[in-house]
């Protein structure tokens, strides 16, 4: 780390050196481990756009019948709006999301954090891997233990906000045991996203240039103003990245909040009260075991939606990382 | 929460001994009924059948589906049949299209689509027939209250919303003798559309017109309230808080309470013998072809006798198949399915109500119909 940025490169460059230097670009060049190895990993690359591109003209075409005989294209006033039907799960979903990484993000980087710079070795090291454990649980176990666990000892907590806190629209409503609203699901999804978001901002904290670091110590700034001026700043663009894997994970999960969310279709803001909010991806699954072909096919349209959403909110990720390090 | 943790482990026992009892009785069902079931099928086909046969539909019948398919095997060792649950509209769907030589429903044919089956069914036309009767349970969680007792229009209002509390006149002029807790009602309803919810709201429609406004729906009709994913979700939604109601398969109630209905004057618990001669005496769907048997169940019935709220599954097959290697077979596991034999095993696969001897004879003189065609 302490090396400086062109030592790297010299000792890659070392080893072909000793033939002659007009000959070894076109040799190398020619190696047939060369050609495979470039040729493989242009493919892989390739197929990247190629899914993509397949996932999306399967969405397109599949949800094209709800596509035309949708109110909007036909005119019909009888006809099924997809706005309709889409918003609302648009916004149970980015809702449940947004809540869930509210959550999480403070969490993980104090636990990244913990991890990378202030717990002594002999902890650090099994920390860090019990993280990146949790992160491969499967997202249908949180489900089970939040709806199993989890929800009935929030309970209380719930109460206490809906009666203290209740003129904050958030809070309000009427609330009822068992919780299974939009608070409790993204409680889960909050504990679902954590190990992945600290697994992630962890690597990068590590990243600190030890010197920049010492730097800062040598000035006389005390741990915090370390973190605060060196570690937080240089790791910025790591934990939005990282945020946008939680977000991804939180916008495309099914089981967990299936199993913990009693669903409805409004825009309320009242995460305590049930039957409020859905999520897409819960939508399609607990509809596609009975469905007709028409609701098939507006069931894929939300799940077109959902694609290109995420695309969206992934571009507004990269545009933020990049404008966090030009600044 | 040591309650909690009880009954956690309660119903984890039970899950095991079912499946082990299930496991158990699988086999013993093969091995036992192996002498009368291929008769039948020798009676039908003159040999025991072979070959491969594929089925869709409804996921209702999604267990005593595997009941039959595994035992049908067992029985008729060249055949191999399937059944993939993918909901009753896509398997009818796939059945009307070819895809499949047989459909299970939870509501029969329609008209246009028997019309529709003349392609699949080689000039034919496709017909149903009654497999499956699951007796639907109004189910409770409400501590210190065991012996719940409703009225239909008492159960509608409960879940239209304009019965809110336990100590409601409504449910305590249904219960004399209980004493009903101050505490609010908590309807769970099941959040992916089902057969279950259609029958349900069917019962609801017919018996309480004026409190139950909505019809018969599969997706439930009011927006926001609890609700559960699938059978198992709903039944873990109502246990997880107190003062909820739901409905379910009865099999699956668990140790849920489960309310007695009011038929005609009495109240009546269910039983699958009940659930069963509701659907006896129903009358049949008028306009169908001979050998289509339907029922339009009655959910007005008041004989004390019968449990009206119930849920009938068929089996959509064509009356003509293009070869007779496949009518045959489609014949053999019909006859199977419809015999007593095979609604024994499904009622011990899935705990539902067998059919009455008198409509699994009319079934399997309907099934005897099926040929090849030319």
């Amino acid at each position: 780390m302490s090396s400086s940025v062109a030592t790297p490169s010299s000792p890659q460059q070392d080893p072909p050196a000793p033939a002659a230097p007009t000959t070894t670009a076109a040799r190398t060049a020619k190696r047939p481990g060369d050609v495979i190895f470039s040729g493989l990993s242009i493919g892989s690359g390739l197929l990247i756009f190629l899914t993509l591109a397949l996932v999306f003209i399967f969405l397109l075409i599949r949800s094209w019948p709800a596509i035309q005989t949708s109110r909007e294209l036909t005119g019909n006033a009888d006809a099924v709006s997809l706005v309709q039907y889409v918003a609302p799960l648009v916004y149970g979903t980015v809702l449940a999301a947004l809540l869930a990484l509210l959550m999480a993000v403070p969490i993980a980087v104090g636990i990244a954090l913990f991890i990378s710079h202030f717990a002594p070795r002999s902890l650090a090291t099994p920390l860090g891997f019990l993280i990146d454990l949790l992160a491969a649980v499967p997202s249908v176990v949180f489900g089970l233990w939040g709806g199993v666990w989890l929800v009935p000892r929030l309970e209380p907590l719930f109460f206490f906000l809906n009666e203290h806190l209740g003129w904050i629209p958030l809070f309000g409503g009427t609330v009822s045991a068992p919780m299974r609203n939009m608070a409790s699901a993204s409680v889960v999804l909050a504990v679902m996203i954590l190990p992945i978001i600290t697994a992630v901002t962890r690597e990068i904290f590590l990243q600190t240039p030890r010197l920049q670091e010492e730097a800062a110590l040598a000035l006389g700034a005390t741990r915090w103003e370390t973190i605060k001026t060196v570690v937080l700043p240089f790791g910025r663009s790591g934990v939005v990245s990282a945020s946008m894997l939680g977000l991804g994970r939180a916008l495309g999960e099914t089981m967990a909040v299936l199993m913990v969310l009693s669903p409805g279709e409004t825009f309320s803001l009242r995460i305590l009260q049930v039957g409020q909010h859905n999520t897409i991806a819960a939508n399609i699954a607990s509809h596609s075991a009975e469905a007709t072909p028409d609701v098939m096919a507006r069931l894929i349209f939300t799940g077109l939606v959902l694609f290109v959403f995420t695309f969206i909110i992934n571009a507004i990720a990269r545009a933020i990382v990049s404008r966090t390090t030009k600044s | 929460m040591i309650a909690r943790k009880n009954k956690l482990a309660a119903v984890a026992a039970l899950g095991l001994t079912s499946v082990l009892a299930l496991s158990a009785c699988g086999g013993g069902a093969g091995t036992t009924s192996g002498g009368t079931g291929s008769d039948n099928g020798g009676s039908a086909s003159g040999t025991t059948v072979s070959g491969q046969l594929a089925g869709a539909g409804a996921s209702s019948a999604e267990s005593a589906q595997g009941a039959w398919t595994q035992n049908f095997t067992a029985l008729n060792p060249e055949a191999q049949v399937t059944y993939d649950a993918v909901g009753s509209g896509a398997g009818r769907e796939q059945f009307l299209n070819g895809g499949v030589k047989f459909a299970g429903t939870d509501s029969a044919l329609k008209d246009e689509e028997i019309a529709q089956s003349a392609t699949a069914c080689q000039g034919g036309s496709a017909f149903d027939v009654p497999i499956y009767i699951s007796p639907i349970a109004v189910v409770y969680k409400l501590d210190g209250v065991t012996d719940l007792q409703l009225s239909a229009p008492t159960i509608a209002g409960i879940f239209a919303g304009t019965i809110t509390n336990w100590n409601d006149p409504a449910i305590a002029a249904d219960n004399p003798s209980a004493t009903l807790p101050d505490l609010a009602i908590t309807p769970v309803h099941r959040q992916d559309s089902s057969g279950t919810t259609k029958n349900f709201t069917d019962y609801l429609s017919a018996n309480a017109p004026d409190a139950w406004t909505y019809g018969a729906v599969e997706e439930w009709p009011i927006q926001g309230g609890q609700s559960g994913d699938k059978t198992s979700g709903l039944i873990s939604v109502v246990e997880g808080g107190n003062g909820t109601i739901g409905y379910a398969d009865a099999s699956k109630a668990g140790n849920l309470g489960i309310a007695k209905l009011k038929v005609g004057d009495e109240y009546v618990e269910y039983t699958p013998e009940a659930a069963a001669k509701a659907v006896e005496d129903s009358p049949r769907a008028e306009g169908r072809a001979e050998g289509d048997i339907v029922i339009e169940l009655d959910r007005t019935l008041t004989d004390p006798t019968t449990y009206p709220l119930v849920l009938v599954s068929y089996l959509a097959v064509c009356d003509t198949y293009a070869d007779a290697d496949t009518a045959n077979l489609v014949k053999a596991y019909a006859s199977y399915i419809v015999s007593p034999e095979g609604q024994k095993a499904a009622a011990q696969a899935a705990g539902n109500a067998a059919l009455t001897d008198t409509l699994s004879a009319e079934a399997t003189a309907s099934i005897e119909k099926i040929k090849a065609a030319g």
